[in-house]
């Protein structure tokens, strides 16, 4: 009888006291991605197989990382907002304002009312926008792709929103320290108005394509099930914690920017699983489009930058015929300003979750050190735990779920 | 804004004392927000106590990162800082968690920069650790799987380390240069030059603190 060359291996390490594990002959490792057109940019999971089954994925990030924060401690404060637009890039206003708000709290400002009023408003279109762009996508992944095009009929509605604010559709850079860059427009808020009367009928016609199709709940119901405890352990927050119904939000836990003034609930959902991460952040759309609605019934009135010029710039209109005005604009733009030495950290609510910029000021013009918390990050961690005795094909959904953007996660 | 008699009523503070004498190295309050710097040695314990005291009930683990002070501090120069919440949620009509933050630091030195991992505590750690294990270079003693999480596996040196350079690109040009970086394109700011407005002597003072 034949022995084979592995046996012989194994007696003669075993001979000389070396002792090797058997080789496990029921798993597989499998490899998906970092080019795969569901894993929302270039995420590598290494699947552990046991049949068919999933005994443990690991994540390999890393594939987008740009120095984001390396970067923004070599730029002055104001010019350091730019890069933030570019970590979570489907929601760059509210990268702007966690920045902006932790920039404040160093500097111990806060714009006025109708500011603070401007910054919800741009929060909450940008929260749903990206919430649009992770239903689409996240249908898209299962295979419903007639979604993707109303999501993005409507997302289209909304970045013309950001246009006609900022000028550009994704990276406004438009919530700065001291208020904004600027005011609305004229006539933005009946557009923002007008949205908010069409949206709730859109969204209804997306959701009766997916809330009781059968095909789509068997995709998801039941899926990547996390309970609640597991979520707090892994650092889990936003959407997918609600799912697993703890209702903690940002907006209603620590409020910022006069969060405290809106009526809104937070949905939670009861069954962990992927349906209830999916009807969660269908809600959550509904709800911000009331807090938008609030926005424009109840604007202030007044400026929206604070009256300090060594933060904010002057009006155009000075400059030509203020000599102060050009001395600040020109120390502004070169210069910036100094925070007092300290450190800050805001707690923000993003599409994702907790998001928040810890940011260390020596009392130069220019951040010591920036961090974002970057709420994908830590939500990735439980993807082992979530797809843990599924099928391949349940990862796509359950990555779906989770809502991830490498951007923000390899920063 | 914190005042005098709020740093006093932190009830960590206390329960720190009370449980760990010799760990608490030092207390900042800064708009509303407390950091307490501990030891390296007590961080897991500290956590642990933390989590499970009824007072406390720190049950979420928002991050953690690494800020590199060079020389400015003394005995050490990396800081580890841990950023604890209190999520508060209502369970079965129990109501759990504070709505508290609370920031806890370790000092690591230089040579030899090792901090006990948390990841026994808070599983959440495990990527965050990785990354200041990634960009600063700070060991975690226990850590499961410590390993390079954004950098290439075979990255040499640690990018965010403040004497790290920040480096050009590879260009198309002749000689085989490397094109410029920002430190090299960012013009200098006019106010660096005015003395006592730059607030350079301000953070010197704050580093060296």
């Amino acid at each position: 009888m034949a022995i084979d060359t592995r046996e012989l291996n194994t007696n003669a390490l075993q001979a000389q006291g070396i002792t090797i594990d058997p080789l496990d002959d029921t798993s597989m490792v499998v490899n998906m991605g970092p080019q795969h057109p569901s894993t929302h940019g270039v995420l590598r999971v290494v699947l552990e197989l046991d049949g068919e089954t999933i005994t443990k994925a690991v994540c390999h990030i890393g594939y987008v990382h740009t120095g984001i924060e390396k970067s923004m401690e070599y730029q002055t404060y104001l010019k350091a907002v730019t890069n933030t637009d570019r970590m979570d890039y489907l929601s760059a206003h509210i990268n702007n304002a966690a920045y902006t708000l932790s920039v404040e709290k160093l500097l111990g400002i806060e714009p006025p009312p109708r500011g603070q009023y401007l910054r919800v408003m741009l929060m909450e279109v940008q929260r749903i926008a990206s919430h649009l762009v992770w239903l689409a996508t996240h249908c898209l992944d299962i295979g419903a792709m007639t979604v993707f095009f109303y999501a993005f009929v409507q997302r289209e509605k909304l970045l013309d929103l950001t246009e006609m604010m900022s000028g550009v559709r994704m990276m406004p850079s438009w919530i700065v320290p001291g208020g904004l860059r600027g005011d609305a427009p004229d006539g933005w808020l009946e557009r923002a108005k007008e949205f908010c009367d069409g949206f709730p009928k859109a969204l209804a016609e997306i959701e009766d394509l997916l809330n009781a199709n059968p095909i789509w709940r068997d995709r998801t119901q039941g899926v990547g099930i996390i309970s609640a405890e597991e979520c707090l352990e892994l650092g889990v927050s936003g959407p997918t914690l609600r799912g697993s119904g703890i209702a903690h939000d940002a907006r209603k836990a620590t409020p910022y920017s006069s969060y405290e003034d809106f009526k809104f609930y937070v949905p939670v959902g009861e069954y962990c699983d992927v349906y209830d991460r999916f009807r969660v952040r269908m809600a959550e759309m509904y709800q911000s489009r009331e807090i938008i609605k609030q926005c424009i019934e109840n604007m202030p009135t007044g400026p929206v930058n604070v009256d300090d010029r060594k933060i904010v710039p002057p009006p155009r209109r000075e400059l030509d015929n203020s000599m102060e005005a050009v001395i600040h604009h020109f120390k502004l733009w070169t210069e910036g300003f100094h925070p007092p030495v300290g450190e800050s950290y805001v707690p923000l609510e993003s599409p994702k979750g907790e998001i928040g910029f810890y940011i260390v000021s020596d009392g130069t013009n220019r951040p010591y050190r920036a961090h974002m918390r970057p709420p994908s990050f830590m939500n990735l961690q439980a993807l082992s735990k979530m797809c843990a005795g599924r099928l391949i094909a349940d990862v796509v959904a359950v990555i779906g779920s989770i809502d991830i953007v490498l951007g923000e996660i390899d920063r | 804004m914190a005042t005098e008699t709020e740093t006093q009523e932190r009830i960590e503070i206390q329960k720190i004392r009370d449980n760990f004498p010799e760990a608490l190295l030092g207390v900042d309050t800064f708009r509303g927000d407390t950091r307490l710097l501990v030891k390296g040695e007590n961080i897991v314990e500290i956590c642990e106590l933390f989590k499970n005291d009824p007072d406390l009930q720190y049950n979420f683990f928002s991050e953690c990162l690494g800020v590199d002070y060079l020389d400015y501090r003394d005995g050490y120069r990396f800081e580890v800082v841990y950023n604890l919440y209190s999520l508060p949620y209502e369970k079965n009509g129990v109501k759990i968690g504070k709505n508290h933050r609370i920031f806890l630091k370790v000092p690591v030195p230089e040579e030899n920069p090792t901090v006990p991992s948390v990841t026994s505590v808070y599983p959440a750690a495990e990527f965050p650790e990785r990354e200041i294990f990634d960009m600063f270079g700070v060991r975690f003693t226990g850590h499961p799987d410590l390993r390079r999480i954004l950098m290439p596996d075979d990255w040499v040196g640690h990018p965010q380390r403040k004497d790290y350079p920040l480096g050009g690109e590879r260009v198309q040009f002749p000689e085989n240069k490397l094109g410029p970086s920002i430190g090299e394109v960012a013009v200098q700011h006019p106010g660096e030059s005015f003395v006592g407005k730059t607030g350079d002597a301000q953070g010197e003072a704050y580093r060296k603190r």
